[in-house]
């Protein structure tokens, strides 16, 4: 496995194994107009980092328990006095900025908080890829189990309810998988562009895609090309790699727009 | 108050086996009590509307035949078996989600293309197959989400406001479509909906609700019942009468005689206590 041994096919293949497992997600987030729900779990999961470096703990365990537990009380409080976008924003910012605290605290100077905001990918060792690929894989299993009902509870609860699925039991499929994409993902991108990742993806996909499979499956690939597009304008004009990423994905982005102003895809 | 008569047996040819069974149905949704002693009958091949105000408990009622809702008193049975086609009260399909009409049908089991076929010709959609839903017409969306209930073969077709923001030729149309549906699959068919002269010119009984049953019957009786006209006014049962008017030369109804008996309960009938209603002039 000497081919492992380079830190650029590491950072590679860490980059497309978070693209591909983000991208069916992605979509569900954009077609349930998720993104700020997203945004609060990534935030969250600063103080994951804090919680784990204070129990020596491997990240990843930490941010992903943090990431459920914040999407759990999101769920438990979007139904709250307090509009879901106000409460999403108090528990995010809240959240980000007790992880900050938590994290210069527990970790002292010597911890770069600049690699868990924005993300460390060229650090990243044997086992991240193997829990960025073992979480993956994970993450696609589940939605390929749930496609149907998650795609009929996206749709309408009713009709879902009509066909025997139940939307909150979808609802809480997305929640775990987000949170897993977001706790293999922290080292390649960090948690303030975690959701770029999810997102811009399946943005680009769409005025490409007549069929929800179709957005997810077309998805997957532009954010490989994502990621590796931005860790070579990363290496060639030595710029981070993380806002790398996004800006070949904003780039792209901008121009799958303007085939959906101009073109037929529609 | 016209004639008071029990609950009229199933006697016409028309109205066949009883489908659903609601007997004494009260709902409370939180401390609300949303329904109260309701207590109806749905038979094959019939068509039934609710009519009521704002807040009457109507999507509650059917959301309680649907199954989604659970009686605080009282009990729903239905018929061995029953296949329910649901048609739900608006559904958005946002922009972001690429999804054809084909596809659409196949959520969440997938269907074969030919049962795809016979549904969408069945709801007059035929044509609309390949379109994606977030470019549908309000018509064009509304057959379709037809067609997808159609796919059960149902014995009950639950429609909840399905004609809201149609404009009111696209309502009757929508409606005439329900009445052919029933006479070539001979389900029956429970709908709610605002538009009281289009959706009653429709029916063959009509249940008046305000959280409770005010009155049932034939659309005729209904409209000019007391109960009734204190809900609604007197204004709409000339609508009624020259929708029907114009309905009748449209479309020829042949065999339209349903033989339904359309009763009237009285206040007190069913010991509902009243006075809290504000009957208006009207009574």
């Amino acid at each position: 496995m000497s081919w492992l041994d380079s830190f650029l096919v590491r950072a590679a293949l860490a980059g497309v194994g978070v693209a591909l497992a983000a991208a069916p997600l992605g979509c569900f987030i954009v077609w349930r107009r998720m993104a700020y729900f997203g945004d609060a779990t990534a935030h969250a999961a600063i103080l994951g980092v804090a919680l784990s470096l204070a129990l020596s703990l491997p990240v990843q365990v930490g941010v992903l328990t943090v990431a459920l537990v914040m999407a759990g009380a999101l769920t438990l409080l979007e139904r709250r006095a307090l509009g879901v976008d106000a409460t999403l924003g108090v528990l995010a910012y809240s959240a980000l900025a007790l992880g900050l605290v938590a994290v210069s605290l527990t970790g002292g100077p010597r911890i770069d908080l600049m690699a868990y905001l924005f993300g460390d990918i060229l650090a990243v060792n044997r086992g991240d890829l193997a829990l960025i690929w073992g979480g993956g894989a994970l993450v696609l299993a589940l939605i390929g189990w749930r496609w149907s009902a998650l795609l009929t509870a996206t749709l309408n609860d009713d009709l879902a309810r009509a066909a025997g699925i139940n939307p909150a039991r979808e609802q809480a499929v997305l929640t775990l998988a987000s949170a897993l994409v977001v706790a293999v993902s922290i080292k390649v991108v960090g948690v303030l562009l975690i959701v770029s990742l999810l997102i811009i993806p399946p943005a680009i996909a769409r005025p490409f895609a007549t069929t929800p499979e179709r957005m997810a499956l077309l998805a997957a690939p532009v954010g490989a090309v994502c990621a590796l597009g931005g860790l070579w304008m990363s290496w060639h004009l030595d710029t981070p790699t993380g806002p790398s990423i996004v800006t070949v994905a904003a780039a792209l982005f901008a121009l799958s727009s303007l085939r959906g102003l101009f073109g037929a895809g529609r | 108050m016209t004639a008071v008569r029990p609950t009229a047996p199933a006697g016409a040819a028309a109205q066949g086996e009883t489908l659903v069974d609601i007997d004494g149905l009260t709902i409370r949704l939180g401390r609300e009590v949303v329904l109260r002693d309701v207590t109806l009958a749905l038979r094959r091949g019939e068509i039934v509307t609710i009519v009521g105000p704002n807040g009457s408990g109507k999507t509650t009622l059917l959301r309680a035949i649907l199954g989604a809702i659970r009686p605080s008193a009282g009990t729903i049975s239905r018929f061995p078996g029953l296949r329910i086609g649901y048609v739900p009260q608006k559904l958005h399909v946002d922009r972001t989600l690429p999804l054809t009409v084909r596809r659409f049908l196949s959520l969440p089991v997938r269907v074969s293309d030919a049962d795809a076929a016979r549904a969408l010709t069945r709801a007059g959609a035929a044509e609309l197959s390949g379109r994606q839903m977030s470019g549908l017409s309000g018509g064009q969306f509304q057959r379709v989400m037809l067609a997808r209930a159609l796919l059960v073969d149902p014995d009950l077709l639950i429609l909840d406001e399905a004609t809201q923001g149609l404009d009111q030729p696209g309502s009757a149309a929508f409606y005439q479509r329900i009445e052919e549906v029933r006479r070539e699959i001979g389900c029956a068919v429970v709908m709610v909906s605002h538009e009281l002269h289009v959706v009653m010119a429709a029916s063959d009984r009509v249940i008046c609700l305000n959280g409770h049953v005010c009155c049932e019957g034939a659309p005729e009786h209904v409209a000019s019942a007391p109960e009734y006209r204190a809900l609604f006014g007197t204004g709409t049962q000339g609508a009624l009468a020259l929708y029907r008017h114009e309905h009748d030369h449209a479309h020829d109804h042949k065999g339209h005689g349903h033989g339904h008996d359309g009763h009237v309960h009285g206040h007190g009938d069913h010991g509902h206590d009243h006075d809290g209603h504000d009957h208006g002039s009207a009574t």
